[in-house]
């Protein structure tokens, strides 16, 4: 089956060598091949599932909890500025 | 407008859910806090966290379904929408997508005298991402660096999406005010455009008229108040028109709408087209809710806008016009129906709740149930007034008093001794200064113009400072110059 990897690539913002191209071209290849073998069933008369947990309605009341340690999710920040995250230039 | 061609316009709307904490987390929703102080490893997308839905915003978003006449889906999904930019921590928005919440509905308006349906396509509910400031610019052209809080980021968000069933500008502005309306009025959503509480962009074509087929349609943004949503879709419109008639062909893109100059901006992006990758979200289960579950939810929902107005026409004889602004805000018409149950004259109470108590809770920005003022209060000042104790002047500078000081009603009356002056000596003494202090009207009375007896009335009332009652002054001037 054959993938366009450069696409996905850059769906996924990632930068690949020529050499993880054709690596990865593989892999998804058959990874793709494999759940082919889906097809092969007879599923006319299955309602389609999105999940594989037979549960629903799981919910939860409506009430504000803080979050203790705002400070470990800031410390992700590359750079900050004001309490917020600093980001670099998004349009050309 | 143009005849030779035919306005198509389909609307977008995002409205904020009135909750607590956030769609799959329990951060706070609140408002203008300080940055990044609403956010946990949730809504930050951190690995391995778990969210999970917030019970009142799917009531919310159902109750709002039933308003605006939709079929509630007996299964609905979340599903991953993805796309990178900084204001989405996660690189996915979690959406609803083939499984809406709900579909199929309409809402009516009316445009200038004219009343129609604009069809509902689909109800569904999705998180906010956060807030980008650009830094050095206003806008995000321009901006060397920006800045992002992630307070908004998991917000509940509806959107309602419309069918393509709106004419023209005019009839797209009107949609907004009434959904606005009717959202506030359910108490789902506080749906201020200006704000941001209340969102929407526009997907904007034209056709030659007769024509059946769409033409190629343009999406409007940055629309964020009412008077915006008229201008940037009557410049789009005419932008279409005549590139049209020139023979030009409309490019399929997202134009901004620029309020300083009533124009739209193409705008070019190096994104890509669109391929957002909708998954089914594993993290979150199928929403599917009851019949019991939606019967609970349409008891909360009470009258709609509609029905109310046409209750209060006919059962307190409103006028037309008095009955659209008190309908207008929930609140308000609660009130009214409250303070009638005391005093049973439902037009002064309506004149008395859409002037001087509307203008004092615009001055303070506050709405009617915020102030001391309540049913039984506003009866107890107005049935003084029916039964001549004081006069509309006072009651007036009563009402003040209430909704400044909280005090009692007769606790104002007592302390500022506002009362009908009901020792006649005292009236007496007043009416006999009044008599030497206008003597040319005097003698007008006495030649026979009895209508001068008026103005001598309100010289009493004046120098009683509005506490003597007005039959029992002209009754002691008669007496005194007869
Ligand atoms: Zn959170």
């Amino acid at each position: 089956m054959k993938i366009d990897v450069e696409h996905i690539a850059r769906l996924a913002r990632l930068g690949l060598s020529d050499e993880e191209k054709k690596l990865y071209g593989e892999q998804l290849s058959r990874i793709l091949e494999y759940a082919e073998t889906l097809n092969k069933l007879p599923t006319e008369n299955i309602a389609p599932t999105t999940h594989a947990i037979p549960m629903k309605n799981v919910l939860r009341e409506d009430r504000m909890v803080p979050f203790p340690d705002i400070e470990a999710i800031m410390i992700n920040a590359p750079q900050e500025e004001s309490n917020m995250f600093l980001v670099p230039r998004i349009m050309e | 407008m143009h005849s030779k061609y035919e306005t198509v316009i389909g609307l977008e709307t995002h409205a904020q859910l009135l909750t607590e904490s956030k769609m799959f987390c329990s951060c706070s929703t609140k408002f203008g806090s300080k940055p990044n102080t609403n956010i946990c490893p949730v809504c930050t997308g951190q690995p391995g966290v778990l969210p999970v839905i917030n019970k009142k915003a799917i009531e919310l978003a159902i109750k709002t379904a039933i308003a605006l006449n939709c079929r509630i889906e007996k299964m609905s999904v979340f599903a991953r929408k993805h796309y990178f930019y900084p204001d989405l921590p996660k690189d996915f928005q979690v959406s609803q997508y083939e499984l809406p919440l709900a579909t199929g509905g309409f809402v009516e308006i009316e445009v200038e005298g004219k009343k129609q349906k604009i069809g509902i396509t689909r109800i569904h509910l999705e998180e906010d991402a956060g807030k980008l400031v650009h830094k050095g610019a206003a806008r995000i052209m321009g901006a060397g660096e920006s800045l992002v809080d992630y307070n908004r980021t998991g917000v509940p968000l509806m959107e309602i999406v419309t069918e393509p069933d709106i004419r023209s500008p005019l009839e797209a502005k009107v949609f907004m005010e009434t959904l606005q309306h009717l959202l506030q009025f359910i108490g789902v959503c506080d749906a201020k455009m200006e704000e941001g509480s209340l969102r929407c962009d526009a997907n904007l074509s034209l056709r030659p008229a007769g024509e059946t087929k769409l033409g190629t349609k343009t999406e409007v943004k940055n629309m964020n108040s009412f008077r915006a949503v008229l201008k940037a879709l009557e410049a789009e419109e005419k932008r279409h028109a005549e590139v049209l008639n020139e023979g030009g062909k409309i490019l399929q893109e997202t134009r901004f709408f620029d309020d300083i100059n009533e124009t739209t901006i193409g705008m070019r992006s190096k994104e890509f087209a669109h391929d957002y990758r909708y998954f089914p979200e594993p993290d979150l289960v199928p929403v599917e809710p009851d019949h019991q579950w939606i019967e609970t939810i349409k008891n909360t929902l009470g009258e709609l806008p509609e029905a109310k107005s046409e209750r209060f026409f006919n059962e307190y004889s409103l006028a037309a016009g008095i009955n659209k602004i008190l309908i207008s805000d929930k609140l308000k018409a609660d009130f009214f129906e409250r303070t009638v149950k005391h005093f049973n004259k439902p037009e002064m109470i309506a004149n008395w709740i859409i002037g001087d108590i509307a203008a004092y809770l615009n001055e303070n920005k506050k709405s009617i149930n915020e102030i001391s003022l309540t049913p039984e209060k506003l009866s107890e000042i107005l049935k003084l007034i029916d039964n001549g104790t004081i006069t509309g002047k006072i009651a007036k500078n009563i009402l003040l008093e209430v909704l400044g000081t909280g005090k009692t009603v007769q606790d104002i009356i007592k302390e500022q001794g506002l009362t009908q002056i009901s020792d006649e000596g005292e009236l007496v003494k007043i009416v006999g200064d009044v008599i030497k202090n206008n003597p040319k009207q005097v003698d007008e009375f006495k030649s026979g113009k009895d209508t001068v007896i008026m103005f001598l009335v309100g010289q009493v009332m004046k120098a009683s400072k509005g506490r003597a009652k007005p039959d029992k002054a002209q009754e002691l001037l008669r007496k005194a110059l007869g």
